[in-house]
């Protein structure tokens, strides 16, 4: 009795939640984001003396206002979903693979170097698909690097994959010193490699990636090899106890991670940029993590998150042309919605169960 | 000066900034949390110190209370993005990857604005002033003169941080805890308290690798560009000293001089290197970093790996 006074006791405590339904879940997380952004525009309001109302305003125009921003909205929207597909694989198994932006680029300066040096000896056709088997095979390269250390020594994945990100950086500066005879790093819009336009400008890059989206969910729930990884990332001693290879899914895993992103790369180069810089990803690989987490590693939901992180920062960029602020201002806005989120998760995981009168406590 | 020395005293103070990102890390992992926030809170350090600065550009207050507050400034700054890391990863048990990883975009974002807010306003004058900082070579002429009071404060902090987590009772706690938070739980250490001091003071620490990059080592107001990047070494930097703060002082110097690499060692050894290879040169880090992540993974030494519950989020009533 004596430790029990002196021990500072909370009016609650938490308890473990079974699962919740769907509705209720979705509730808390729109609350969240309704409180954050609430936050976000009392934030402006400091800042840049705008109210609310026009805060939200300005976000919903900024991506709805016209189509050429709606079109603009699609096509950020499918390359960061493009990305997410590709690093969920891997979250799934528990992998930590946050070297998407590595793997992305390192496919970027394949298709690239492969349109640089072939670009005159090759008809267009042909050397979109060797573009295409290039990226692919680098940025499974790149994810299967790390991979082959996990499974055999259990290397620490999250950094391995973080310090790739720099080395392919690094060989993307490489390369555009050596293609840049002036020096200048710039390297312009290639000729060649152009994806075909088919309707409008980013139609088919668009396309493709909800194809990619669908065969990735089917892959994940629907395969023998999606299973397989479901049940490395629950349990490995219960993958090796029903005899399946953890090496080997871990390995092959990371290889379709690793050619998704690479094909994220490919999509880069050949529908928008046409060219390269170290920056081609610009963070991309980070926010794909994000959008995979929220979306709760489900392809299909992934669709909706990434849209909404798109919807955010193309709406406070928005705000940043209107009221002349800096243009980091979506970098603010996004984090701050996404500590909301990430804490609005305890609360589908947990609740909080109040306790009784101290009396009533003590009787049992 | 000699050119070989020319270049151990460049590297020295630019190693500073990792090892006060590394100390703090090493803080925040002991206690089983992996930070991936640091690169955005060293940021933060840096635009809180800055903003104290520019505040107290003109006033009459003595340049040495001058380095304090801003060094203060920065240390609180990096606490209390420590705090809501520690409040989402401790109290709402976060997965603490997707945090870091929220966290440093938030804290980039968040310094490139106020950055670039003062800069608008006249605030760079105030970034150029930085002989306080440089408090004992401040008259020096060459290399010398960047290893200033900060540079000794990091060194400081990492041999003190050294000696409380293998010499105290209170760093043997911060160590059962990340190591196994159910069984320092059992023994009666409160593991909330201890998970969420040792985290933000770790931020602090790391803050003021962030002030120190910016108002010592490069001296201009642009240099919060290159910070988030000099995070992501000071992490990587944990697993190169195997969660050592007294290894992490050799460890930072050497990552500074292999970060300098790419500039120095062609005139070192007076070869003519081509101007692409220049960004190989500046892989090296990154490179060394992996294969010591990988020899370390393949040796299996039990003193040297992480804390066993490095990640894990600790919850009483889970068995």
């Amino acid at each position: 009795m004596k430790m029990r006074e002196k021990t500072h006791e909370l009016p609650f405590h938490v308890v473990k939640r079974d699962t919740m339904p769907f509705w209720k879940s979705m509730t808390i997380r729109i609350v969240a984001v309704v409180a954050a952004l609430l936050l976000c525009s009392v934030l402006s309001v400091f800042m840049i003396n705008a109210n609310p109302f026009e805060f939200i305003e300005t976000m919903i125009d900024g991506v709805l206002g016209s189509s050429r921003r709606l079109w603009k909205f699609a096509k950020d929207a499918s390359i960061l979903l493009c990305i997410a597909l590709a690093v969920t694989p891997a979250f799934r198994m528990r992998f930590w693979n946050i070297g998407a932006e590595g793997q992305t680029l390192i496919g970027a300066l394949a298709s690239v170097g492969v349109a640089y040096y072939l670009g005159d000896h090759v008809p267009n056709g042909p050397l979109l698909i060797l573009m295409f088997v290039a990226s692919i095979l680098a940025g499974a390269i790149w994810g299967c690097v790390p991979a082959i250390f996990k499974a055999k020594w259990n290397t620490n994945e999250t950094l391995f994959t973080l310090m790739m990100n720099y080395v392919a950086s690094g060989l993307v500066a490489y390369f555009l010193l050596l293609w840049t005879p002036s020096g200048s790093s710039v390297l312009g819009a290639l000729s060649v490699g152009h994806l075909p336009v088919i309707g409008h400008e980013y139609l088919l890059l668009i396309v493709a990636v909800l194809v990619l989206t669908a065969i990735v969910y089917i892959y994940l729930h629907y395969t023998k090899q999606g299973y397989e990884i479901s049940v490395v990332g629950e349990s490995e001693n219960t993958a090796r106890y029903i005899g399946i290879g953890v090496g080997k899914v871990i390995i092959r895993t990371m290889i379709v991670s690793g050619a998704i992103c690479g094909l994220a790369g490919f999509l880069i180069v050949g529908a928008l940029d046409h060219s390269v810089t170290t920056t081609t990803v610009g963070g991309m690989g980070f926010t794909a993590i994000m959008v995979s987490w929220l979306a709760k590693f489900n392809p299909l939901v992934m669709i909706g998150t990434s849209a909404f992180i798109t919807f955010m920062q193309q709406g406070s960029a928005q705000i940043t042309t209107r009221f002349n602020i800096d243009s980091a201002f979506p970098d603010i806005v996004v984090g701050i919605v996404l500590f909301f989120i990430i804490g609005c998760e305890f609360f589908i995981s947990y609740s909080l169960k109040f306790r009784e009168s101290k009396k009533k406590g003590e009787k049992e | 000066m000699n050119p070989f020395l020319d270049y151990i005293l460049t590297s020295i103070p630019l190693g500073m900034t990792f090892l006060y990102g590394c100390t703090g890390e090493i803080l925040t992992e002991k206690a089983g949390h992996l930070n991936l926030g640091i690169p955005g809170i060293m940021c933060i350090g840096g635009a809180c110190g800055c903003f104290a600065l520019k505040l107290m550009n003109g006033t009459n207050i003595p340049p040495a209370l001058i380095v304090i507050i801003s060094i203060l400034c920065a240390f609180i700054g990096g606490i209390l993005m420590g705090a809501v890391y520690s409040f989402l990863t401790v109290t709402l048990k976060a997965n603490q990857n997707v945090t870091g990883l929220a966290m440093t975009t938030f804290g980039v974002g968040t310094t490139k604005f106020i950055m670039n807010g003062m800069a608008g306003n006249g605030g760079t004058i105030y970034l150029y002033a930085l002989d306080y900082f440089r408090f004992p070579f401040a008259e020096s002429t060459n290399s010398l003169k960047y290893n200033g009071v900060m540079v000794y404060l990091a060194l400081i902090i990492a041999l003190v941080a050294s000696f409380v987590l293998t010499r105290t009772r209170v760093g043997l706690h911060l160590r059962a805890v990340g190591e196994n938070p159910a069984t320092a739980d059992a023994v009666g250490i409160n593991v909330t308290m201890y998970k969420y001091v040792a985290t933000c003071i770790g931020s602090g620490i790391a803050a003021l690798g962030g002030l120190f990059y910016i108002m010592d080592y490069a001296g201009s107001y642009e240099a919060y560009k290159s910070i988030e990047a000099l995070g992501w070494l000071a992490v990587a930097l944990v697993i190169f000293t195997l969660w050592k703060p007294h290894i992490s002082i050799v460890g930072s110097i050497l990552f500074g001089m292999l970060y300098l690499a790419g500039s120095r060692i062609p005139t070192l050894l007076k070869i003519q290197l081509d101007i692409s290879a220049t960004p190989l040169l500046q892989m090296l880090p990154y490179v060394v970093t992996i294969i010591v992540l990988i020899v370390t993974s393949v040796s299996k030494k039990r003193e040297n790996q992480p804390p066993a519950g490095l990640g894990l989020p600790y919850f009483r009533e889970e068995r």
